[in-house]
Protein backbone atom coordinates (compact mmCIF):
# COMPACT_ATOMS: atom_id res chain seq x y z
CA UNK A 1 0.00 0.00 0.00
CA UNK A 2 1.48 2.97 -0.82
CA UNK A 3 -0.82 5.40 -0.20
CA UNK A 4 -4.30 5.39 2.27
CA UNK A 5 -5.99 7.96 -0.06
CA UNK A 6 -7.48 6.28 -3.04
CA UNK A 7 -9.50 3.66 0.15
CA UNK A 8 -10.36 6.80 2.02
CA UNK A 9 -12.00 8.20 -0.96
CA UNK A 10 -13.70 5.26 -1.95
CA UNK A 11 -15.23 4.96 1.69
CA UNK A 12 -16.35 8.61 1.57
CA UNK A 13 -18.15 8.52 -1.35
CA UNK A 14 -19.78 5.00 -0.30
CA UNK A 15 -20.45 6.21 3.05
CA UNK A 16 -21.99 9.30 1.58
CA UNK A 17 -24.16 7.36 -0.99
CA UNK A 18 -25.75 5.06 1.68
CA UNK A 19 -26.97 8.02 3.89
CA UNK A 20 -29.35 8.87 1.06
CA UNK A 21 -31.38 5.88 1.83
CA UNK A 22 -33.42 7.69 4.54
CA UNK A 23 -37.15 5.76 4.08
CA UNK A 24 -35.31 2.55 4.07
CA UNK A 25 -33.57 3.34 7.49
CA UNK A 26 -36.95 4.86 9.13
CA UNK A 27 -38.25 1.64 7.97
CA UNK A 28 -35.98 -0.65 9.47
CA UNK A 29 -35.85 1.23 12.63
CA UNK A 30 -39.80 0.71 13.22
CA UNK A 31 -39.24 -3.07 12.80
CA UNK A 32 -36.25 -2.75 15.02
CA UNK A 33 -38.29 -1.27 17.75
CA UNK A 34 -40.94 -3.87 17.69
CA UNK A 35 -38.28 -6.74 17.31
CA UNK A 36 -36.55 -5.07 20.56
CA UNK A 37 -40.61 -4.92 22.63
CA UNK A 38 -40.86 -9.30 21.49
CA UNK A 39 -37.96 -9.51 22.78
CA UNK A 40 -37.60 -7.73 25.80
CA UNK A 41 -41.07 -9.07 26.99
CA UNK A 42 -40.11 -12.65 26.28
CA UNK A 43 -37.18 -12.05 28.81
CA UNK A 44 -39.40 -9.87 31.68
CA UNK A 45 -41.70 -13.03 31.47
CA UNK A 46 -38.33 -15.37 32.05
CA UNK A 47 -37.13 -13.65 34.61
CA UNK A 48 -39.95 -13.30 36.85
CA UNK A 49 -40.70 -17.01 36.31
CA UNK A 50 -37.50 -18.60 37.89
CA UNK A 51 -35.82 -16.75 40.69
CA UNK A 52 -32.54 -19.01 39.54
CA UNK A 53 -29.29 -16.69 39.69
CA UNK A 54 -28.79 -15.45 35.92
CA UNK A 55 -25.44 -15.00 34.31
CA UNK A 56 -26.73 -11.49 33.87
CA UNK A 57 -29.94 -9.37 35.47
CA UNK A 58 -33.00 -8.41 33.86
CA UNK A 59 -31.61 -4.50 33.19
CA UNK A 60 -28.66 -6.29 31.53
CA UNK A 61 -30.33 -8.38 29.41
CA UNK A 62 -32.69 -5.34 28.50
CA UNK A 63 -29.59 -3.46 27.41
CA UNK A 64 -27.87 -6.31 25.51
CA UNK A 65 -31.62 -6.37 23.33
CA UNK A 66 -31.75 -2.32 22.81
CA UNK A 67 -27.90 -2.77 22.08
CA UNK A 68 -28.44 -5.38 19.60
CA UNK A 69 -31.19 -3.74 17.55
CA UNK A 70 -28.78 -0.61 17.64
CA UNK A 71 -25.90 -2.03 15.79
CA UNK A 72 -27.94 -4.73 14.16
CA UNK A 73 -25.86 -3.29 10.94
CA UNK A 74 -22.92 -4.20 11.84
CA UNK A 75 -23.08 -8.13 11.45
CA UNK A 76 -21.86 -9.64 8.42
CA UNK A 77 -25.30 -9.80 6.96
CA UNK A 78 -24.31 -10.30 3.23
CA UNK A 79 -21.71 -9.88 1.02
CA UNK A 80 -21.53 -6.91 -1.04
CA UNK A 81 -24.19 -6.27 -3.38
CA UNK A 82 -22.81 -4.31 -5.84
CA UNK A 83 -19.78 -6.86 -5.45
CA UNK A 84 -22.27 -9.73 -6.35
CA UNK A 85 -23.56 -7.99 -8.96
CA UNK A 86 -20.38 -7.49 -10.34
CA UNK A 87 -19.59 -11.32 -10.52
CA UNK A 88 -23.42 -12.24 -11.91
CA UNK A 89 -22.36 -9.26 -14.72
CA UNK A 90 -18.51 -9.86 -15.46
CA UNK A 91 -17.78 -6.53 -14.57
CA UNK A 92 -15.67 -7.88 -11.88
CA UNK A 93 -13.04 -8.51 -14.08
CA UNK A 94 -12.54 -4.49 -14.41
CA UNK A 95 -11.52 -4.82 -10.61
CA UNK A 96 -8.14 -6.54 -11.78
CA UNK A 97 -7.28 -3.22 -14.18
CA UNK A 98 -7.42 -1.07 -11.24
CA UNK A 99 -3.89 0.16 -9.80
CA UNK A 100 -5.61 -1.15 -6.32
CA UNK A 101 -5.00 -3.94 -4.19
CA UNK A 102 -8.16 -5.63 -4.47
CA UNK A 103 -8.96 -6.93 -0.98
CA UNK A 104 -8.54 -3.56 0.33
CA UNK A 105 -10.16 -1.49 -1.89
CA UNK A 106 -13.42 -4.02 -1.37
CA UNK A 107 -12.96 -3.59 2.62
CA UNK A 108 -12.99 0.39 2.43
CA UNK A 109 -16.74 -0.38 0.70
CA UNK A 110 -17.53 -2.94 3.21
CA UNK A 111 -16.81 -0.78 6.11
CA UNK A 112 -18.39 2.33 4.67
CA UNK A 113 -21.37 0.43 3.60
CA UNK A 114 -21.68 -0.99 7.31
CA UNK A 115 -21.01 2.46 9.08
CA UNK A 116 -23.39 4.45 6.93
CA UNK A 117 -26.81 1.87 7.36
CA UNK A 118 -25.51 1.50 11.52
CA UNK A 119 -24.89 4.99 12.44
CA UNK A 120 -28.30 6.94 12.22
CA UNK A 121 -29.97 3.25 12.98
CA UNK A 122 -27.79 3.31 16.20
CA UNK A 123 -28.33 7.36 17.26
CA UNK A 124 -31.98 6.60 16.13
CA UNK A 125 -32.38 3.63 18.44
CA UNK A 126 -30.06 4.94 21.55
CA UNK A 127 -33.09 8.18 21.27
CA UNK A 128 -35.87 5.90 21.54
CA UNK A 129 -34.50 3.10 23.92
CA UNK A 130 -32.94 5.42 26.31
CA UNK A 131 -35.52 8.65 26.52
CA UNK A 132 -39.07 7.84 24.87
CA UNK A 133 -39.42 4.08 26.01
CA UNK A 134 -38.97 5.43 29.64
CA UNK A 135 -41.62 8.03 28.56
CA UNK A 136 -43.96 5.50 27.81
CA UNK A 137 -43.75 4.45 31.25
CA UNK A 138 -41.64 1.76 30.56
CA UNK A 139 -38.92 2.43 32.43
CA UNK A 140 -37.62 -0.93 33.34
CA UNK A 141 -37.47 -1.44 29.67
CA UNK A 142 -35.10 1.05 28.86
CA UNK A 143 -31.78 0.75 27.44
CA UNK A 144 -29.25 1.66 30.21
CA UNK A 145 -26.23 4.35 30.01
CA UNK A 146 -22.81 2.22 30.31
CA UNK A 147 -21.82 0.81 33.40
CA UNK A 148 -18.82 3.59 34.20
CA UNK A 149 -16.62 6.07 32.31
CA UNK A 150 -14.21 2.95 31.95
CA UNK A 151 -17.21 0.76 30.18
CA UNK A 152 -18.27 3.49 28.27
CA UNK A 153 -14.25 4.00 26.65
CA UNK A 154 -13.21 0.52 26.56
CA UNK A 155 -16.97 0.01 24.77
CA UNK A 156 -16.20 2.90 22.34
CA UNK A 157 -12.78 0.92 21.24
CA UNK A 158 -14.22 -2.77 21.29
CA UNK A 159 -17.05 -1.41 18.90
CA UNK A 160 -14.46 0.12 16.30
CA UNK A 161 -12.67 -3.08 16.37
CA UNK A 162 -16.04 -4.95 15.56
CA UNK A 163 -16.47 -2.58 12.58
CA UNK A 164 -13.14 -3.83 11.43
CA UNK A 165 -14.11 -7.53 12.25
CA UNK A 166 -17.75 -7.86 10.59
CA UNK A 167 -15.80 -6.31 7.41
CA UNK A 168 -13.05 -8.98 7.31
CA UNK A 169 -15.81 -11.42 7.41
CA UNK A 170 -17.87 -9.44 4.17
CA UNK A 171 -14.96 -10.37 2.65
CA UNK A 172 -15.01 -13.79 3.32
CA UNK A 173 -18.84 -13.61 2.01
CA UNK A 174 -17.34 -11.14 -0.98
CA UNK A 175 -14.48 -14.23 -1.70
CA UNK A 176 -17.65 -16.81 -1.47
CA UNK A 177 -18.96 -14.83 -4.42
CA UNK A 178 -16.46 -14.63 -6.55
CA UNK A 179 -15.45 -18.14 -6.20
CA UNK A 180 -18.78 -19.93 -6.46
CA UNK A 181 -19.97 -16.76 -9.07
CA UNK A 182 -23.08 -16.37 -6.53
CA UNK A 183 -24.21 -15.03 -3.65
CA UNK A 184 -27.18 -16.57 -2.41
CA UNK A 185 -25.85 -19.72 -1.03
CA UNK A 186 -23.09 -18.66 0.69
CA UNK A 187 -24.65 -15.80 2.40
CA UNK A 188 -28.06 -18.46 3.67
CA UNK A 189 -24.99 -20.98 4.96
CA UNK A 190 -23.19 -18.31 6.89
CA UNK A 191 -26.23 -16.11 8.72
CA UNK A 192 -27.57 -18.66 11.14
CA UNK A 193 -23.61 -19.39 12.37
CA UNK A 194 -23.29 -15.65 12.97
CA UNK A 195 -26.30 -15.19 14.24
CA UNK A 196 -26.08 -17.70 17.32
CA UNK A 197 -22.66 -17.46 17.75
CA UNK A 198 -22.39 -13.73 18.10
CA UNK A 199 -25.56 -13.60 20.42
CA UNK A 200 -27.65 -11.73 18.50
CA UNK A 201 -30.35 -14.45 18.62
CA UNK A 202 -29.22 -15.24 22.45
CA UNK A 203 -26.81 -13.70 24.77
CA UNK A 204 -23.65 -15.94 25.23
CA UNK A 205 -24.02 -15.43 29.03
CA UNK A 206 -26.67 -17.79 28.61
CA UNK A 207 -25.54 -20.65 26.89
CA UNK A 208 -24.47 -23.77 29.61
CA UNK A 209 -21.37 -23.00 31.45
CA UNK A 210 -19.38 -25.87 30.21
CA UNK A 211 -19.23 -24.28 26.67
CA UNK A 212 -18.66 -20.94 27.31
CA UNK A 213 -14.96 -20.67 27.39
CA UNK A 214 -15.29 -21.79 23.55
CA UNK A 215 -18.04 -19.09 23.07
CA UNK A 216 -15.19 -16.60 24.35
CA UNK A 217 -12.55 -17.65 21.95
CA UNK A 218 -14.87 -17.82 18.86
CA UNK A 219 -14.95 -14.98 16.07
CA UNK A 220 -18.43 -14.50 16.56
CA UNK A 221 -18.37 -13.44 19.93
CA UNK A 222 -16.47 -9.75 19.06
CA UNK A 223 -19.41 -8.68 16.68
CA UNK A 224 -22.10 -8.24 19.57
CA UNK A 225 -21.36 -10.44 23.11
CA UNK A 226 -18.24 -9.08 24.25
CA UNK A 227 -18.60 -5.16 23.22
CA UNK A 228 -22.49 -5.08 24.97
CA UNK A 229 -20.91 -7.07 28.07
CA UNK A 230 -18.27 -4.21 27.96
CA UNK A 231 -20.63 -1.67 27.71
CA UNK A 232 -23.18 -2.96 30.96
CA UNK A 233 -20.01 -3.55 32.87
CA UNK A 234 -19.91 -7.50 32.55
CA UNK A 235 -16.57 -7.54 31.43
CA UNK A 236 -14.48 -5.30 32.74
CA UNK A 237 -10.99 -4.62 33.50
CA UNK A 238 -8.25 -7.25 32.06
CA UNK A 239 -10.80 -9.31 30.90
CA UNK A 240 -12.33 -6.29 28.67
CA UNK A 241 -9.08 -5.99 27.27
CA UNK A 242 -8.65 -9.75 26.97
CA UNK A 243 -11.83 -9.89 25.08
CA UNK A 244 -10.87 -6.60 22.59
CA UNK A 245 -7.21 -8.22 22.12
CA UNK A 246 -9.25 -11.23 21.14
CA UNK A 247 -11.07 -9.31 18.25
CA UNK A 248 -8.14 -8.04 17.12
CA UNK A 249 -6.34 -11.34 16.71
CA UNK A 250 -9.23 -12.51 14.93
CA UNK A 251 -9.54 -9.57 12.74
CA UNK A 252 -5.73 -9.82 11.64
CA UNK A 253 -5.99 -13.33 11.14
CA UNK A 254 -9.44 -13.31 8.96
CA UNK A 255 -7.83 -10.44 7.03
CA UNK A 256 -4.38 -12.06 6.64
CA UNK A 257 -5.92 -15.43 5.25
CA UNK A 258 -9.12 -13.59 3.28
CA UNK A 259 -6.18 -11.41 1.67
CA UNK A 260 -4.38 -14.44 0.39
CA UNK A 261 -7.31 -16.03 -0.40
CA UNK A 262 -8.80 -13.15 -2.55
CA UNK A 263 -5.55 -12.81 -4.54
CA UNK A 264 -5.70 -16.47 -5.30
CA UNK A 265 -9.07 -16.13 -6.70
CA UNK A 266 -8.27 -12.86 -8.75
CA UNK A 267 -5.52 -14.81 -10.56
CA UNK A 268 -7.43 -17.74 -11.61
CA UNK A 269 -10.91 -15.31 -12.23
CA UNK A 270 -14.12 -16.78 -13.73
CA UNK A 271 -15.75 -14.49 -15.90
CA UNK A 272 -19.17 -14.40 -16.49
CA UNK A 273 -21.20 -12.95 -19.48
CA UNK A 274 -20.15 -11.16 -22.34
CA UNK B 1 -60.44 -24.77 -17.61
CA UNK B 2 -61.66 -23.68 -13.89
CA UNK B 3 -60.16 -21.90 -11.59
CA UNK B 4 -58.22 -24.75 -9.84
CA UNK B 5 -56.89 -26.21 -12.83
CA UNK B 6 -55.50 -23.16 -14.52
CA UNK B 7 -53.78 -22.71 -10.47
CA UNK B 8 -52.05 -26.09 -10.84
CA UNK B 9 -50.90 -25.26 -14.19
CA UNK B 10 -49.16 -21.96 -12.94
CA UNK B 11 -47.82 -24.25 -10.11
CA UNK B 12 -46.56 -27.07 -12.00
CA UNK B 13 -44.73 -24.25 -14.19
CA UNK B 14 -43.31 -22.71 -11.31
CA UNK B 15 -41.97 -25.98 -10.05
CA UNK B 16 -40.36 -26.79 -13.07
CA UNK B 17 -38.72 -23.28 -13.31
CA UNK B 18 -37.14 -23.86 -9.92
CA UNK B 19 -35.85 -26.87 -11.04
CA UNK B 20 -33.91 -25.55 -13.38
CA UNK B 21 -31.46 -24.87 -10.35
CA UNK B 22 -31.81 -27.81 -8.56
CA UNK B 23 -28.04 -26.66 -6.36
CA UNK B 24 -29.66 -23.28 -5.48
CA UNK B 25 -33.08 -24.91 -4.52
CA UNK B 26 -31.13 -27.44 -2.10
CA UNK B 27 -28.60 -24.75 -0.93
CA UNK B 28 -31.61 -21.97 -0.20
CA UNK B 29 -33.92 -24.91 1.56
CA UNK B 30 -31.03 -25.88 3.82
CA UNK B 31 -30.33 -22.31 4.68
CA UNK B 32 -33.96 -22.15 5.52
CA UNK B 33 -34.50 -25.12 7.67
CA UNK B 34 -30.72 -24.00 9.05
CA UNK B 35 -31.65 -20.39 10.29
CA UNK B 36 -35.48 -21.00 11.38
CA UNK B 37 -33.75 -24.36 13.59
CA UNK B 38 -31.32 -21.71 15.03
CA UNK B 39 -33.72 -20.02 15.98
CA UNK B 40 -35.68 -22.78 18.22
CA UNK B 41 -31.84 -23.42 19.63
CA UNK B 42 -31.77 -20.37 20.63
CA UNK B 43 -35.21 -20.94 22.56
CA UNK B 44 -34.33 -24.00 24.01
CA UNK B 45 -31.00 -22.44 25.55
CA UNK B 46 -33.06 -20.25 27.46
CA UNK B 47 -35.09 -22.91 29.00
CA UNK B 48 -31.54 -24.54 29.94
CA UNK B 49 -31.67 -21.51 32.63
CA UNK B 50 -34.84 -20.47 33.51
CA UNK B 51 -36.81 -23.93 33.37
CA UNK B 52 -40.13 -22.65 32.68
CA UNK B 53 -41.86 -19.57 31.00
CA UNK B 54 -45.11 -18.15 33.42
CA UNK B 55 -45.61 -22.12 33.86
CA UNK B 56 -45.39 -23.43 30.17
CA UNK B 57 -42.42 -25.98 30.02
CA UNK B 58 -39.95 -26.42 26.70
CA UNK B 59 -42.22 -29.00 25.25
CA UNK B 60 -45.40 -27.36 25.21
CA UNK B 61 -44.03 -23.51 23.82
CA UNK B 62 -42.37 -26.49 21.10
CA UNK B 63 -46.07 -27.19 20.28
CA UNK B 64 -46.78 -23.10 19.23
CA UNK B 65 -43.22 -22.77 17.83
CA UNK B 66 -44.07 -25.61 15.50
CA UNK B 67 -47.96 -24.51 14.63
CA UNK B 68 -46.99 -21.54 13.88
CA UNK B 69 -43.80 -22.12 11.75
CA UNK B 70 -45.78 -24.53 9.59
CA UNK B 71 -48.60 -21.96 8.89
CA UNK B 72 -45.89 -19.42 7.84
CA UNK B 73 -43.97 -21.54 5.72
CA UNK B 74 -46.94 -22.93 3.89
CA UNK B 75 -48.60 -18.81 3.47
CA UNK B 76 -44.98 -17.37 2.71
CA UNK B 77 -44.68 -19.87 -0.18
CA UNK B 78 -48.12 -19.43 -1.77
CA UNK B 79 -48.34 -15.95 -1.31
CA UNK B 80 -44.50 -14.78 -3.21
CA UNK B 81 -46.66 -13.13 -5.73
CA UNK B 82 -47.69 -10.83 -3.16
CA UNK B 83 -44.71 -10.56 -1.60
CA UNK B 84 -42.99 -9.05 -4.28
CA UNK B 85 -45.93 -7.18 -5.61
CA UNK B 86 -44.94 -3.44 -5.26
CA UNK B 87 -41.23 -3.83 -7.20
CA UNK B 88 -42.54 -6.70 -9.18
CA UNK B 89 -45.75 -5.61 -10.37
CA UNK B 90 -46.68 -1.66 -9.60
CA UNK B 91 -43.03 -0.34 -10.13
CA UNK B 92 -42.79 -1.99 -13.29
CA UNK B 93 -45.92 -1.82 -14.92
CA UNK B 94 -46.76 -5.37 -15.09
CA UNK B 95 -50.25 -5.11 -13.53
CA UNK B 96 -52.06 -3.76 -16.36
CA UNK B 97 -51.15 -7.29 -18.17
CA UNK B 98 -52.95 -9.16 -14.89
CA UNK B 99 -55.71 -7.14 -15.43
CA UNK B 100 -56.40 -7.63 -18.94
CA UNK B 101 -56.68 -11.09 -18.56
CA UNK B 102 -60.00 -12.81 -18.07
CA UNK B 103 -59.18 -14.20 -14.72
CA UNK B 104 -59.22 -12.49 -11.16
CA UNK B 105 -56.01 -10.51 -10.31
CA UNK B 106 -55.63 -12.62 -6.89
CA UNK B 107 -56.06 -16.25 -8.74
CA UNK B 108 -52.56 -14.65 -11.03
CA UNK B 109 -50.51 -13.62 -8.10
CA UNK B 110 -51.26 -16.82 -6.29
CA UNK B 111 -50.03 -18.95 -9.67
CA UNK B 112 -46.90 -16.36 -9.75
CA UNK B 113 -44.82 -18.63 -7.89
CA UNK B 114 -44.54 -21.92 -5.31
CA UNK B 115 -41.71 -20.67 -3.38
CA UNK B 116 -40.21 -24.18 -2.92
CA UNK B 117 -37.22 -23.26 -1.03
CA UNK B 118 -39.85 -22.55 2.38
CA UNK B 119 -39.43 -26.36 2.44
CA UNK B 120 -37.17 -25.35 4.94
CA UNK B 121 -38.97 -24.03 7.40
CA UNK B 122 -41.71 -25.84 6.99
CA UNK B 123 -39.86 -29.13 7.94
CA UNK B 124 -38.33 -27.22 10.56
CA UNK B 125 -41.87 -26.81 12.33
CA UNK B 126 -42.65 -30.58 11.42
CA UNK B 127 -39.39 -31.72 13.09
CA UNK B 128 -40.22 -29.00 16.20
CA UNK B 129 -43.94 -30.48 16.60
CA UNK B 130 -42.69 -34.50 16.35
CA UNK B 131 -40.35 -33.49 19.28
CA UNK B 132 -43.38 -31.66 21.50
CA UNK B 133 -45.80 -34.69 20.54
CA UNK B 134 -43.10 -36.97 21.69
CA UNK B 135 -41.92 -34.94 25.00
CA UNK B 136 -45.69 -34.21 25.93
CA UNK B 137 -46.53 -37.99 24.98
CA UNK B 138 -49.62 -36.68 23.04
CA UNK B 139 -52.10 -39.18 22.22
CA UNK B 140 -53.70 -37.53 18.86
CA UNK B 141 -56.68 -38.97 18.34
CA UNK B 142 -59.51 -37.05 15.95
CA UNK B 143 -60.49 -34.07 17.63
CA UNK B 144 -56.67 -33.37 18.53
CA UNK B 145 -55.74 -33.67 14.84
CA UNK B 146 -58.53 -31.28 14.05
CA UNK B 147 -57.79 -28.75 16.64
CA UNK B 148 -54.27 -28.73 15.08
CA UNK B 149 -55.68 -29.12 11.52
CA UNK B 150 -57.66 -26.09 12.20
CA UNK B 151 -54.61 -24.03 14.30
CA UNK B 152 -52.54 -24.53 10.90
CA UNK B 153 -55.07 -23.40 8.48
CA UNK B 154 -56.04 -20.60 10.20
CA UNK B 155 -52.72 -19.13 10.23
CA UNK B 156 -52.06 -20.01 6.54
CA UNK B 157 -55.14 -17.74 6.18
CA UNK B 158 -53.87 -14.92 8.17
CA UNK B 159 -50.50 -14.89 7.06
CA UNK B 160 -51.58 -14.82 3.35
CA UNK B 161 -53.85 -11.91 5.11
CA UNK B 162 -51.07 -9.76 5.68
CA UNK B 163 -49.10 -10.51 2.87
CA UNK B 164 -52.45 -9.36 0.40
CA UNK B 165 -52.46 -6.58 3.14
CA UNK B 166 -48.81 -5.42 2.38
CA UNK B 167 -49.23 -5.84 -1.35
CA UNK B 168 -52.28 -3.59 -1.18
CA UNK B 169 -50.10 -1.15 0.31
CA UNK B 170 -47.88 -1.16 -2.64
CA UNK B 171 -51.00 0.17 -5.09
CA UNK B 172 -50.31 4.10 -2.73
CA UNK B 173 -46.40 3.67 -1.71
CA UNK B 174 -45.22 1.18 -5.08
CA UNK B 175 -42.32 0.13 -3.29
CA UNK B 176 -42.85 -2.85 -1.12
CA UNK B 177 -42.17 -1.19 2.68
CA UNK B 178 -40.21 -3.84 4.94
CA UNK B 179 -42.64 -2.28 7.88
CA UNK B 180 -44.74 -5.46 6.90
CA UNK B 181 -41.94 -7.84 8.25
CA UNK B 182 -43.01 -6.64 11.89
CA UNK B 183 -46.52 -8.33 11.02
CA UNK B 184 -45.17 -11.53 9.25
CA UNK B 185 -41.60 -12.68 10.63
CA UNK B 186 -42.53 -10.33 13.63
CA UNK B 187 -45.47 -12.35 14.01
CA UNK B 188 -43.99 -15.67 13.80
CA UNK B 189 -41.73 -14.56 16.50
CA UNK B 190 -44.48 -13.39 18.75
CA UNK B 191 -46.75 -15.77 18.40
CA UNK B 192 -43.94 -18.75 18.76
CA UNK B 193 -44.37 -18.16 22.94
CA UNK B 194 -48.05 -18.38 24.44
CA UNK B 195 -49.71 -15.17 24.52
CA UNK B 196 -50.31 -14.82 28.24
CA UNK B 197 -46.52 -13.73 28.78
CA UNK B 198 -46.60 -10.75 26.71
CA UNK B 199 -48.36 -6.78 28.24
CA UNK B 200 -51.61 -6.31 27.98
CA UNK B 201 -51.47 -3.42 25.20
CA UNK B 202 -49.40 -6.33 23.08
CA UNK B 203 -51.36 -9.25 23.46
CA UNK B 204 -54.40 -7.11 22.92
CA UNK B 205 -53.09 -5.70 19.31
CA UNK B 206 -52.59 -9.49 18.97
CA UNK B 207 -56.02 -10.44 19.78
CA UNK B 208 -57.99 -8.04 17.91
CA UNK B 209 -56.35 -6.32 15.32
CA UNK B 210 -54.17 -8.43 13.84
CA UNK B 211 -55.37 -12.08 15.35
CA UNK B 212 -51.67 -13.82 15.46
CA UNK B 213 -52.83 -14.62 18.60
CA UNK B 214 -56.06 -16.29 18.21
CA UNK B 215 -54.83 -18.51 15.42
CA UNK B 216 -52.40 -20.30 17.28
CA UNK B 217 -52.71 -19.47 21.01
CA UNK B 218 -56.00 -20.73 21.50
CA UNK B 219 -56.58 -23.81 19.74
CA UNK B 220 -53.34 -25.38 21.49
CA UNK B 221 -54.47 -24.28 24.77
CA UNK B 222 -57.20 -26.34 23.55
CA UNK B 223 -55.09 -28.84 22.66
CA UNK B 224 -52.82 -29.31 25.37
CA UNK B 225 -55.94 -28.94 28.09
CA UNK B 226 -53.69 -26.44 29.69
CA UNK B 227 -55.57 -24.19 32.03
CA UNK B 228 -55.74 -21.41 29.93
CA UNK B 229 -54.30 -18.26 31.78
CA UNK B 230 -56.66 -15.63 30.22
CA UNK B 231 -59.82 -15.98 31.21
CA UNK B 232 -61.89 -16.83 27.75
CA UNK B 233 -64.99 -18.66 27.53
CA UNK B 234 -65.03 -21.87 25.66
CA UNK B 235 -66.87 -20.95 22.76
CA UNK B 236 -64.50 -18.32 21.97
CA UNK B 237 -61.22 -21.07 22.31
CA UNK B 238 -63.60 -23.44 19.68
CA UNK B 239 -64.50 -20.21 17.60
CA UNK B 240 -60.54 -18.43 17.62
CA UNK B 241 -59.91 -20.39 14.27
CA UNK B 242 -62.62 -18.74 12.27
CA UNK B 243 -60.40 -15.17 12.83
CA UNK B 244 -57.46 -16.09 10.61
CA UNK B 245 -59.99 -16.63 7.82
CA UNK B 246 -62.09 -13.63 8.93
CA UNK B 247 -59.12 -11.83 8.53
CA UNK B 248 -58.01 -12.92 5.35
CA UNK B 249 -61.68 -12.17 4.24
CA UNK B 250 -61.30 -8.34 4.95
CA UNK B 251 -57.65 -8.28 3.48
CA UNK B 252 -59.45 -9.37 0.15
CA UNK B 253 -61.62 -6.42 0.19
CA UNK B 254 -59.24 -3.87 1.12
CA UNK B 255 -57.11 -5.30 -2.19
CA UNK B 256 -60.71 -5.19 -4.70
CA UNK B 257 -60.18 -1.40 -3.04
CA UNK B 258 -57.06 -0.86 -4.03
CA UNK B 259 -56.95 -2.53 -7.63
CA UNK B 260 -59.82 0.25 -8.08
CA UNK B 261 -57.58 2.90 -6.58
CA UNK B 262 -54.80 1.41 -9.08
CA UNK B 263 -53.55 4.04 -11.78
CA UNK B 264 -50.66 2.16 -14.13
CA UNK B 265 -46.69 3.67 -13.46
CA UNK B 266 -46.99 3.54 -17.48
CA UNK B 267 -43.58 1.72 -18.15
Amino acid sequence: MTSLRPYLTVFRMRFVLMLQYRTAAVAGFATQCWWGFIKVMVFAAFFRSSSVHQPMNFAEAVTYVWLGQAFLALLPWLSDPDIAQMVASGNVAYERLRPLDTYFYWYARAMAWMIARAVPRALMMFAFACLIVPLLGMGDWRLRLPATPESAVLFVGAIAVTVMLSSAMVMFLNLGCVITLSERGVNSLVVPFVLILSGNLVPLPFFPNWIQPLLFAQPFAGLVDIPYRIYFGGLTGRTALAGIAQMLAWTIVLGFVGHRALSAAMNRLQVQGG
Amino acid sequence: MNAFQLYRRYIAASIRAQMQYPGSFLMMAMGEFIVTFTEFVGVWVLFGRFGQIRGWTFAEIAMFYGTVNVSFAIADSISRGFDVFGPQFVKTGNFDRLLVRPRTTILQLLGYELRLSRIGRLIQGVVVLTIATHLLGIGWDARKLLLLAAAIASGVALFVGILVLQATLAFWTVESLEIANTLTYGGVEAAQYPLDIYSRWFRDFLIFVVPIGCVAYFPIVRLLGHRAPLPAPGWLLDAAPLSGFIFLLIALRVWRVGVRHYTSTGT
